[in-house]
């Protein structure tokens, strides 16, 4: 009998992740129709002078992606921790820390890559100029990338307690808050017209640091709440 | 161990040979599924240890799981992917298998009129059958079974026998806990009462 390796444990759980994800359309969308929403009330609320709303459109964005992408979060691992398909997966032999990678990249696959794809059309209602386009959609990619990977941490933690949701939002979103700042800045800057590289390569190094020391500090969250 | 602040499982000790049954026993809340979970490595022991082949199974973690099927009180399945889906995906992510060995493990436990369904549309019972498929499927030699009778019908209850039966006639181990008494074919099952 032969065992699965690494990469064909984690495409399989990646796979099953998406297609649960698909089959549950409704959860899907959740994060990217409340972005869609906020943000398209703001220049509702505010004024429709372009100029105005420049000036404001770097922390819209950003804020608004930050709280839609928090709201799937709590959904990382809870199903499988109350049907029992984590107590598996933790049994199957595999590495914890490579499993938690796996789902948090699934989770931000259905989270956090929409909000980026629907950005352009959000940075538009805005005013944002077409030449800060890709700085919004570059910042939003690593924000929700740091977002899935340092909000498994949270989610992994809070799993065995009753309505975690508040508790959760509490301990992730002061760590996210370096990300908010370098993000909406560096928005901000390409609005402005300068270049936006010095806080995307922050944003970028944060991402890095998330990716690579999340799923441990995850892995243990998991074994904690599993308890 | 603790559990909340009753102490539950004072000086237990359990070993298992190759070839036997060993049923776990005792009314509701001494423990049997503690000591179970324990047993599987995902509870740690508050003193004492648990071994595997002479050697504690913390520091033979990769060895130990390849070897154990674990059935918990929850199924381990997904609702919204069918019985073949749930199988594919659970067990795949532990070993390499094909769809015929799926369909005949189904077929074995009288389900396979269910591949194609939702988990969530299958009775409890059938649910049941469907988390001892994968138990099967694992072809590990170590089974620790939790209350694996749980909603299962007269025909249900001898065919799980039935599989312990082979499992310990092929040399396998079996760790179960279960309130009713225990019929195994071929064996007799050695029963540690909690109390």
């Amino acid at each position: 009998m032969q065992s699965t390796g690494l990469l064909r444990a984690g495409a399989l759980l990646y796979a099953r992740d998406l297609k649960l994800a698909f089959r549950r359309w409704e959860q899907v969308t959740q994060p990217v129709v409340f972005f869609l929403m906020v943000t398209t009330l703001f220049p509702l609320a505010l004024s429709p002078d372009t100029a105005q709303l420049r000036e404001v459109a770097a922390g819209i964005v950003w804020v608004a992606a930050l709280l839609s992408a928090l709201l799937a979060l709590e959904f990382m691992f809870r199903s499988d921790y109350e049907d029992g398909t984590l107590e598996q997966l933790v049994l199957s032999g595999q590495p914890l820390w490579w499993l938690s990678l796996v789902k948090a990249m699934a989770h931000w696959t259905v989270s956090g890559l929409p909000l980026v794809v629907a950005s352009p059309l959000v940075a538009a209602s805005l005013a944002v100029p077409a030449a800060a386009q890709p700085t919004v959609m570059v910042s939003l990619l690593l924000g929700t990338g740091i977002l899935s990977f340092l909000g498994a941490v949270g989610a992994g933690l809070t799993l065995g307690v009753r309505r975690g949701s508040v508790l959760l939002s509490l301990l992730v979103l002061p760590l996210t808050m370096p990300a908010l700042i370098f993000g909406a800045r560096a928005v901000d800057m390409a609005i402005m017209g300068d270049s936006s590289r010095g806080p995307l390569l922050l944003l970028a190094a944060m991402f890095i640091l998330s990716l690579t020391l999340g799923p441990f500090a995850t892995s243990a969250a998991l074994k904690v709440s599993m308890e | 161990m603790w559990r909340g602040d009753r102490h539950v499982l004072r000086n237990v000790s359990i070993d298992v040979l190759a070839g036997e049954v060993v049923h776990v026993a005792g009314p509701n809340g001494t423990g049997k599924t503690t000591l179970l979970r324990v047993l599987a490595g995902l509870l740690p022991a508050e003193e004492g240890y648990v071994g595997w082949r002479g050697r504690p199974i913390r520091s033979e973690r990769d060895d130990f799981n390849a070897e154990m099927a674990y059935l918990g009180h929850e199924n381990a399945l997904k609702g919204d992917l069918t019985s073949f889906e749930n199988l594919h995906y659970s067990i795949g992510v532990r070993r390499h298998l094909d769809g015929p060995e799926i369909d005949a493990t189904l077929d074995h436990l009288g389900i396979l009129r269910c591949r194609d369904l939702p988990a969530r549309v299958l009775s409890a019972g059938q649910r049941r059958r469907l988390a001892m498929s994968r138990i099967m499927l694992l072809g590990a030699s170590l089974w620790v079974l939790d209350e694996p009778f749980t909603n299962l019908d007269v025909a249900g209850v001898a065919l799980f026998s039935g599989l312990i039966g082979d499992h310990v006639a092929a040399g396998g181990m079996a760790i179960l806990a279960a309130h009713q008494g225990l019929n195994v074919p071929g064996t007799t099952p050695r029963i540690v009462e909690l109390n």
